[in-house]
């Protein structure tokens, strides 16, 4: 216990030392650049203001982001140009093929399934009593790392050999039905639909509750017009309020695609890339830090920032444009 | 959304009764539910029985111990975790703390400049950062990397006093620093920008410089929104594993629990016990977060989530 304390204060005593320097720097610029009078006054408070964000964004993305494009023209160690032959690798290794194959199939099936999902709770949990309960516990998921969500999934997944117990609920049920469980991180390619269930489950929660607030806020007037001139049920909700919320089910699915193409923590911690479970953002991971090669991560990096760019600046206007109207 | 008129007819109203969609969400936040549960019943188990019996038998036969959490938060029981994980935890809050403080305090200054200290090339610069969020992380991690360790050939040694601060904690906080700017500073603006222009007026006609309008205006009716933004940024930052393992050592001294736990995953002989229990350390700070502050959480979120 005494050797936990003797290491554990200094970092304290270094995170308060740190937080508290950091104000009082900027009390001290405060202080002095208050005191500035007359033409001068502005100037001054806009850098004081301005500066240290600028220079963060400078040295933190704008640059590394130039330099990671240019290293992904050169060779591993980045102090000689290769021209395209680290994207010219891409379309070449059959290890990148089945890369590409999964990060598709990520893209594809993960944001069809996270926004029907929400979509299908947000519809229901408005026809209910008590929605608050169900709707936050069905949400909490969002708050666990991807790290402990495989973790509490890894138990799920687990497989004894036949003739032990099974721990796992899968193996289980899979008994229980009549099936025969077997190691499910190494079936492909069934092993990479589990992952995805991992990534489901934690973010479904967000679509659901962004849906559910856009289902409420469709005028009551206009469902009730229509509903005067004769539609029900299903009509009424593929007529009237879907179309209403049709821009926020876009955004839903356009975060899950942005996430899905991100997926990192969940396969390097269930399977590592292993058994053709690997997805883009794992293997640039791999290349850079296992491989020492980081021409080729860059090149992947490059790749994904081209794969995303589109969606994001889609979701990001989207997002806004609906959050200024409300 | 409070000045709409809330649908008292809902709209979904007759395509599903209301019994059907009672059924449906119970029985799917039940079943979304579980997984966690059996987690949490998991560590609780003493070692030799999490393989002899499923945790769900367990709840009907219940012989609970803590030796898992002993053993996990103290270590002593293997060579993977000797000194447990409570110097992980530890770490944690040291990176978080600052990580969140610091990139939400710079971001409140430049919202502000950019919304009430107009100038040529303010929405320029406005715009840019905006459009920055599209650059992901996995773009800046190795030019970042290289110039912490091999420091800056491009001029930047003032702006980075301690070189070779890859490996330490503030090589930890700079990365999550910037990295959280372009949507703090979106968000933060949104916000400010809506302040009541004549509030900030009297108070210039009163003699007040725009330090002290920031302090004592703009600060005092931000708190809401710098509420949401910097729980959404502590929980990033809690549950990242990227950024940790890029810019941290896997050691004792400055690694997060949550890039230890990944790590444990991996490791031969790390049984269940320190695997069931370190998770749920791990995730039971999030939870509290997300129990007892939901309301910002669930605006935090949302405003981040296009991170």
């Amino acid at each position: 216990m005494s050797d936990f304390l003797s290491v554990n204060i200094p970092k304290f005593t270094s995170v308060f030392s740190a937080i508290g320097m950091f104000f009082i720097v900027l009390a001290v610029l405060f202080a002095i650049a208050g005191r500035a009078n007359g033409k001068k006054a502005r100037p001054i408070a806009l850098v004081i203001f301005l500066a240290p964000s600028l220079i963060l964004l400078l040295a933190g993305l704008i640059i590394p982001a130039i330099r990671t494009f240019l290293f992904s023209f050169m060779n591993p160690d980045s102090n000689a140009w290769v021209g395209f032959d680290n994207y010219k690798w891409m379309t070449e290794d059959p290890n990148v093929k089945s890369i590409m194959v999964n990060t598709i199939l990520w893209i594809l099936v993960v944001p069809i399934f996270t926004a029907a999902l929400g979509l299908l709770l947000a519809i229901m949990l408005d026809r209910i009593k008590h929605e608050s309960i169900p709707k936050s516990l069905l949400f909490m998921p969002m708050a666990i790392s991807f790290v402990g969500a495989s973790i509490i999934f890894k138990f799920v997944y687990e497989y004894s050999e036949p003739g032990e117990t099974q721990i796992g609920l899968l193996s289980s049920v899979v008994d229980f039905l009549g099936g025969t469980p077997k190691d499910w991180m190494l079936s492909k390619p069934l092993n990479t639909f589990l992952l995805m269930i991992i990534y489901v489950w934690t973010q479904m929660g967000f679509g659901m509750v962004i849906l559910s607030a856009a289902i409420k806020a469709v005028p009551a007037d206009i469902v009730e017009a229509s509903a005067l001139d004769g539609a029900s049920g299903w009509r009424l909700f593929r007529n009237i309020t879907f179309p209403m919320i049709k821009g926020t089910f876009i955004v839903v699915l356009a975060t899950g695609v942005v996430g899905a193409l991100k997926v990192f923590d969940i396969v390097r911690t269930m399977t590592g890339g292993n058994f053709s479970t690997n997805v883009l953002a794992n293997e640039m991971y791999s290349q850079v830090f296992v491989q020492f090669d980081q021409g080729k991560g860059s090149a992947l990096a490059i790749v994904l920032f081209l794969l995303v760019t589109p969606i994001l600046i889609y979701n990001i206007r989207s997002l806004r444009m609906e959050r200024s109207h409300s | 959304m409070s000045k709409l008129k809330i649908a008292n007819h809902n709209p979904g109203r007759k395509l599903f009764s209301s019994k059907i969609a009672t059924v449906v969400v119970w029985v799917t936040t039940v079943i979304w539910t579980i997984p966690t549960l059996g987690l949490l019943v998991t560590s609780f188990k003493a070692d030799k029985d999490i393989l002899n019996e499923p945790w769900w038998v367990s709840l009907f036969n219940p012989h609970f111990t803590l030796s898992s959490y002993k053993g996990v938060l103290f270590g002593g029981d293997s060579e993977s975790l000797s000194n447990g994980v409570l110097p992980y935890f530890v770490n944690s809050i040291v990176i978080t703390l600052p990580a969140t403080i610091f990139p939400i305090v710079i971001a409140t200054m430049a919202a502000y400049a950019l919304a009430w200290i107009r100038f040529r090339g303010s929405d320029f610069i406005f715009f840019f950062i905006f459009a920055l969020q599209i650059v992901p992380l996995q773009m800046s991690l190795i030019p970042l990397l290289l110039l912490f360790t091999g420091g800056a050939h491009i001029g930047s040694v003032t702006v980075f006093p301690a070189l070779g601060i890859a490996g330490d904690f503030a090589g930890i906080w700079l990365p999550h620093t910037m990295f959280a700017l372009p949507l703090a500073i979106y968000l933060l603006h949104n916000f400010i920008a809506s302040l009541p222009r004549d509030l900030m007026e009297a108070a210039h006609v009163d003699g007040a410089n725009h330090f002290k309008v920031f302090r004592m205006i703009v600060l005092p009716l931000s708190i809401p929104g710098i509420a949401a933004i910097a729980i959404f940024q502590f929980l990033w930052v809690w549950n990242d594993l990227l950024v940790a393992l890029t810019f941290a050592s896997g050691t004792e001294e400055v690694a997060p629990i949550n890039s230890k736990l990944a790590s444990l995953v991996g490791q031969y002989g790390s049984g269940y016990t320190q695997l069931s229990a370190g998770a749920f350390i791990t995730i039971a700070v999030p939870l509290i977060v997300f129990f007892s502050l939901q309301r910002y959480f669930v605006r935090g979120l949302l405003a981040g989530s296009v991170k």
